[in-house]
């Protein structure tokens, strides 16, 4: 300490010392880029002697061939264009090939006149910003790979809960949609129409409580329990019934899931279809019919899997020519609508329906589809609905049931 | 620069003399028609100035852009011919700098009716070295570059940039930002890449029927001289223009020798 109580070391009055060992590395060039100054520590960095590189040796010369494009590419053209440039990564070659991970920040010096005459560059050190940078990155792909993986294995697993592809049922037109809320988890919502033999389908549609893997895994369940169920017995109440009790014993034990559904019965009658359905807790279904929409009156059952003791009734739906029946899961009544933010509801699903005719259950499907999409984020459930119709215009044909009975 | 945007796709700006010769500028990998800015002025006295974006690029329209359709130069010459039929131009000076040189060349090949002139400039048919050929990049070195675009180290906040303009919260970043050019988002910018230093189009050059100028740089690191002198050799009857600039953007660095080298090769009628 000096008597002014200032240590003269500390005065920093020393211009060339602040340039040469600044803590950065100081770099001027013309506008060429051929280097005509450069201070002692950016010469230390890259361990070449000053005489090796003013005069002789381009900006350029110090960038790794990578560096070399990016600068030609983009550095040296934004520089010309806005006089300055900032925050660049970069590395840089050093003597001996090592790489030094840097930042660059480059601005044009102009004369009096406004004449650009040179650039100075001002490069700092950035290898643990670099390390950094690169876990970062490294850290997102790792995250998007995660999440690739996540949305394989939902749809995968949402897949095999679902028929790959409807059957032909001779006679019938019969279509379905699955909107799944969300690629991430799987959905609560299962349908399936399958064959039983003798002229005999079996359908169903519903909705497991809650989502995820526990409620795919309660979905796998469901269906092969109505699969097997519906083989032997010819009452789809007593089918629902079976259900409730597999479904019960999960629920009683540690699952608390239950679920809703409506299972029925079709078989073929000349140009209509009989359906005897049975509902456990579900929606009532659509019945379009002569351009109106109405809810069919299916008599309810309870919750499936919540009662020990449980009795379903079956009730008999005759699709004629032109009619089509809508099985649909309660997230499309639930969906909100753009503008009112308000429940969809059943009294504008009827009238979106009757508005409809007697299109067919590919027609409405697809109606329902364009629906779907138009709620935009109103839809955060998953909708499952299922259409079936006896397509209509055949009555002419009504007269040579034999020929359509040989046919099926 | 006063213009009527015409087409969003390529966010194309006409400018000019409105009954001049057409001269369409096309930029390289890495910038867009910013690239331009210092010689539109003079060119725009005595011609019409067609200017545009590769789709990706600027201000184009990026919901048109296509992974597979952009893997070759095919499909960026293809938007070039769509350009000139949907602005009705009579045949165009096509001015090409850096991997636009290439996507002018395969656009004339297809439809020569479309194309005047060519004037590629910094051209390169095939950036890699092969046998008999000096192209100024080991494959090493294209793959070092295609690495480095992939792990994204090169241009951070460039790379960054669209991340940061998609942050509403923090808007005094998008403000510093604002006045950079040139911003590309990263994902496209590696294809782009990849598509524009991986293309070989040597066998394409000796189909080239329009009268063609070659600008070249006298040192320029991505182009260098043996590949301009390679590329007229090629192209039959082109003619060569080494200028005394530094860089692979004359447009930018030697604006002056760049403009009066297209201007005059453009209204030579010979």
């Amino acid at each position: 300490m000096s008597e002014a109580g200032v240590d003269p070391a500390l005065l920093e009055d020393s211009v060339e010392d602040l340039y040469e060992n600044a803590p950065c590395g100081y770099l001027s060039t013309r506008l060429d880029g051929q280097i005509v100054k450069i201070n002692a520590t950016l010469l230390t960095w890259l361990g070449y002697r000053r005489d090796e590189l003013v005069g002789r040796r381009y900006f350029s010369d110090l960038l790794t061939v990578g560096g070399k494009l990016y600068h030609e590419t983009h550095f040296a053209p934004l520089l010309a264009m806005q006089g300055e440039i900032g925050g660049v990564a970069l590395e840089l070659k050093a003597a001996d090939g090592a790489r030094l991970p840097v930042l660059v920040n480059s601005a044009v010096r102009t004369n009096a006149d406004g004449e650009p005459r040179l650039i100075r560059t001002t490069i700092v050190e950035a290898r643990d910003r670099r390390a950094y940078e690169r876990e970062l990155l490294r850290a997102r792909r790792e995250a998007e790979l995660e999440g690739e993986r996540l949305k394989l294995l939902v749809t995968t697993l949402q897949r095999s809960l679902l028929p790959p592809a409807l059957p032909a049922v001779p006679g019938l037109q019969a279509a379905a949609h699955y909107h799944f809320a969300s690629l991430n988890e799987v959905g609560g919502d299962f349908y399936d129409l399958f064959a039983l033999g003798a002229g005999r389908w079996g359908v169903f549609l519903g909705d497991v409580c809650g989502k995820g893997a526990e409620a795919a895994a309660v979905t796998s369940m469901i269906r092969y329990t109505l699969r097997a169920a519906a083989v032997y017995d010819p009452d789809p109440g007593a089918v629902l019934s079976t259900l409730n009790a597999a479904l019960h014993e999960e629920y009683e034990r540690d699952s608390g899931r239950f679920c809703t559904a409506v299972f029925g019965l079709l078989s073929r009658d000349g140009d209509s279809f009989i359906l005897t359905l049975a509902s456990g807790g579900h929606p009532a279904p659509l019945l379009i019919q002569a351009g109106a929409a109405s809810y069919y009156p299916v008599r309810g059952g309870p919750f499936i899997g919540v009662f020990d003791d449980a009795v379903f009734t079956a009730t008999t739906i005759v699709l004629a020519p032109g009619d089509t029946l809508l099985l649909y899961t309660d997230g499309l009544i639930d969906a909100r609508t753009d503008e009112a933010r308000e429940r969809f509801g059943e009294e504008a699903l009827a009238a979106f329906a009757a508005g409809l005719g007697d299109g067919g259950a590919t027609l409405v499907v697809n109606a329902i589809i364009d629906l779907l999409d138009g709620f935009g984020d109103g839809l955060d459930d998953d909708v499952a609905v299922l259409a079936l119709s006896a397509p209509p215009g055949r009555a002419s044909r009504k007269a040579r049931p034999a020929e359509l009975d040989r046919r099926s | 620069m006063s213009g009527v945007t015409v087409d969003r796709r390529n966010n194309v700006t006409v400018t000019g003399r409105a009954d001049g010769p057409v001269v369409m500028l096309a930029h390289g990998f890495g910038c867009d028609q910013n690239m331009w800015r210092l010689i539109v002025p003079g060119l725009a006295r005595d011609f019409r100035v067609v200017l545009f974006d590769h789709v990706g690029a600027g201000h184009s329209d990026l919901s048109a852009w296509e992974p597979d359709r952009y893997a070759t130069l095919d499909g960026y010459a293809d938007d070039v011919l769509r350009i000139c039929a949907e602005l009705e131009l009579p045949p165009v000076v096509f001015v090409g700098h850096s991997v636009s040189a290439m996507i002018g060349v395969l656009a004339a090949i297809r439809d020569p009716a479309r194309f005047a002139k060519l004037i590629l400039v910094g051209p390169s048919p095939r950036y890699v070295d092969d046998a008999g050929y000096l192209g100024g990049f080991s494959q090493a070195d294209i793959d070092e570059l295609l690495d480095s675009l992939e792990s994204n180290y090169l241009g951070w906040s460039a790379a960054m940039a669209p991340v940061i303009m998609g942050n509403p919260e923090r808007p005094e970043l998008a403000g510093e930002l604002e006045n950079s050019f040139c911003r590309t988002d990263p994902a496209i910018a590696r294809v782009f890449a990849r598509t524009t230093f991986l293309s070989d189009n040597r066998s394409d050059l000796a189909k080239v029927t329009v009268p063609t100028l070659i600008l070249q740089c006298a040192r320029d690191a991505i182009a260098p001289v043996e590949v301009g002198e390679f590329v007229h050799a090629q192209i039959p009857g082109s003619s060569l223009v080494t200028l005394p600039a530094t860089g692979h953007c004359p447009q930018l660095s030697a604006p002056d020798a760049t403009l009066a080298a297209i201007a005059s090769f453009a209204a030579d009628s010979s």
